[in-house]
């Protein structure tokens, strides 16, 4: 007779054993080590919430102090690698294999211990595929999240950074899981229901509140006027050339200039209403004057960003959020739309080489990828016209009925030639190579493949692949627009000034641009303390952007 | 510390009579120009002082493309880099060059 309920069994009696150290669902944070031990088994696959943003850090450091003797060998599914304990546990050997996507603040210590052998690694995902094995091969058996509330059932208020939660607590509670969350504080009621109660077996209420890192805040002070000139390009040469309305954009400083250049050097263009009014996008606190100017029609959330929440509450016509007032943000569904609605990925990387393959992998740090590999594709799923799509996809010719020829996704890479200490973001071959050799990878941990790149924006120039019909015209055209970098001082002069005449490359003075116009007066706000006035006082940036 | 200098022959004096200009500050990742009408019409010197060694081959290319653009025939120009990137340099020289005309 098969027996079609082991798993169930199982999972059953894991909940018996974390019983003995619950009240109900209800756990005490001094406890947590006990749940643990008691719940988990050699070889589990764990997912430890450590998203971009919110951390599940209380159960983090309880996971690490497990006993290794009786917590063993698992295999970590996470999207994040944030904190040092989630690689603590690597060290211990506690856990043993790898799956994740995001690993910016670990990514120097990710790659000794990638390079000493201590983590097996399986693959650097991007989220959406991360999450689409949480359902297929990567499920896990015990998710360990974050929430800001919960009541006795177990029903759970996430808050405005609600991210990676929902995706986690399905794969994991309907497939015979443990799903065990922290929350700041126990309630008599939540706020709104984010995860109802049946799926959530035990509640942690935790010492201290959940870790939220301000990733995407960008100090308008420390703008170039380099990024100025990129970011007045990338709007005149690009956004207003595709009418760019759908779009998506990056962590980096680049993309925060144009943010705030929407209401000054965009306004003056003519463009208000004609470009980038709807986005997949994280609270950006750069986009405050672009919303209070009337730019903005709506923005839906990976995750929500620290000081943003009062702001948010007070503009529910431009984000989604709950009945209780507050954020609801969703990384699967954003990286989705991001994917599937949005005409544009615009984003910076660490090394591009000359077919434009890019990565942030670099000798000695591993960062990930995080959402620029999904958003930043092509997607071959997507069946809606748009004019900008349609045009990218004009440009990049192709033969036959045009009724029968997919559009183009723009995924444009914004970067300056040169790094900080002046490391070149132009290069022959991508580190990336070179970890895959070293490590036994069978697939070296590229960002964005050269075939879904549209467009290189540097300060030297636009260059236009779309438009590149063979293998030279691509690399002269890189080679182009990589300014004083050995690929840039390497190119062939005669081919560059062929491309320049044949639209591949445009420098600012062929878009109407004078570089020395490129100036912080440009900038809507020109430091934090700007955003706040924009925001009438409802931005609480966190105290270490705050220098007045 | 690593010394540079390099001497071009221009078209052209650069345009308007101001003797000196200075552009920039010296902050992490930016620099500081100097800019002195004090050579023949037809002769521009640029000095570099820069703290990262090995980059002359960059620093002659940057300093080539302002030369052959901004034509500063009668400036010595010094530049105290403070680690600047390249692009940040020819923006201050097209700035710097900019201010002595005005």
């Amino acid at each position: 007779m098969a027996n079609w309920r082991s798993e169930r069994t199982a999972r059953d009696a894991r909940i018996e054993a974390g019983r003995a150290h619950a009240e109900g669902k209800v756990v005490p944070a001094a406890s947590v080590v006990d749940l643990l031990e008691a719940v988990l088994k050699p070889g589990d696959r764990v997912c430890l919430e450590g998203d971009n943003q919110k951390q599940a850090d209380c159960l983090a450091r309880g996971l690490a102090a497990c006993d290794p003797a009786k917590v063993l060998d698992l295999h970590m599914v996470q999207s994040g690698i944030v904190l040092p304990e989630h690689l603590d546990v690597f060290e211990t050997g506690i856990a043993k294999r790898l799956d994740y996507s995001y690993s910016g603040p670990q990514g120097g210590r990710i790659a000794k211990m990638l390079y000493g052998g201590q983590i097996e690694l399986g693959a650097v995902h991007t989220y959406l595929e991360l999450f689409a094995r949480y359902f297929v091969d990567l499920t896990p058996h015990v998710a360990l999240i974050a929430g800001v509330s919960a009541d006795r059932d177990g029903n759970l208020y996430t808050g405005p950074n609600t991210e990676d939660t929902p995706t986690v607590v399905e794969a994991t509670a309907f497939k015979n899981g443990v799903v065990i969350a922290q929350v700041n504080e126990l309630v008599e009621r939540v706020p709104r229901v984010d995860i109802p109660g049946d799926r959530v077996d035990f509640v942690v209420e935790a010492d201290k509140p959940f870790y939220v890192e301000p990733l995407f805040t960008r100090d308008p002070a420390a703008m170039t006027e380099t990024q100025i000139l990129m970011a007045m390009m990338a709007i005149k040469g690009i956004y207003a050339e595709y009418a760019i309305r759908r779009l998506n954009h990056g962590i980096g400083f680049g993309t925060a200039a144009i943010e705030l250049l929407l209401p000054t050097y965009g306004e003056r263009l003519g463009l208000k209403g004609q470009i980038a009014t709807h986005w997949a996008l994280n609270p950006h606190p750069t986009l405050i004057p672009a919303i209070e100017s009337g730019w903005v029609k709506q923005v839906h959330c990976f995750g929500s960003e620290v000081g943003m929440d009062r702001y948010i509450r007070e503009r529910p016509d431009i984000f989604f959020t709950g009945a209780d007032g507050s954020l609801r943000s969703n990384r699967a569904f954003c990286q989705t739309a991001g994917l599937y609605a949005c005409d544009l990925f615009i984003g910076s990387t660490l090394q591009i080489d000359l077919m434009g393959n890019s990565s942030t992998v670099t000798t000695n740090r591993v960062a990930g990828f995080g959402g620029a590999p999904n958003m930043g594709s092509d997607p071959h799923g997507r069946r809606h016209p748009s004019d900008t799509w349609m045009k990218a996809g004009r440009e990049a010719g192709g033969t036959g009925d045009p009724a029968l020829r997919r559009g183009r996704k723009l995924v444009v890479q914004l970067v300056e030639t040169f790094g900080d200490k002046l490391v070149p973001t132009f290069v022959e071959k991508l580190d990336a190579l070179e970890l895959a050799r070293k490590t036994g990878l069978e697939l070296a941990p590229v960002m964005v493949y050269a075939d879904d790149v549209t467009h290189v924006v540097t300060e030297e120039g636009i260059a236009n692949l779309l438009l590149c019909r063979d293998a030279d015209d691509r690399e002269q055209a890189i080679r182009g627009v990589a300014g004083y970098t050995e690929v840039g001082r390497g190119r062939d002069r005669a081919k560059v000034d062929e491309l320049r005449g044949r639209g591949i490359i445009r420098r600012p003075e062929d878009l109407g641009i004078e570089p020395l116009d490129a100036d912080r007066s440009l900038l809507a706000a020109k430091s934090i303390k700007d955003l706040v006035h924009w925001s009438g006082g409802l931005y609480e940036p966190p105290a270490r952007f705050r220098n007045w | 510390m690593e010394s540079l200098t390099f001497r071009h022959t221009t078209k052209t004096p650069l345009a308007g009579a101001k003797p000196l200009a200075i552009t920039g500050v010296v902050a992490s990742g930016n620099l500081e120009v100097l800019l002195e009408r004090v050579l023949p019409p037809n002769a521009c010197e640029v000095a570099v002082e820069t703290p990262i060694g090995g980059y002359g081959d960059v620093w002659e290319a940057v300093v080539a493309d302002f030369v052959a653009r901004a034509q500063p025939g009668g400036l010595r120009i010094s530049i105290n880099d403070g680690g600047a990137r390249p692009d940040t340099v020819s923006l201050r020289l097209l700035q710097g060059a900019r201010l002595m005309e005005g």
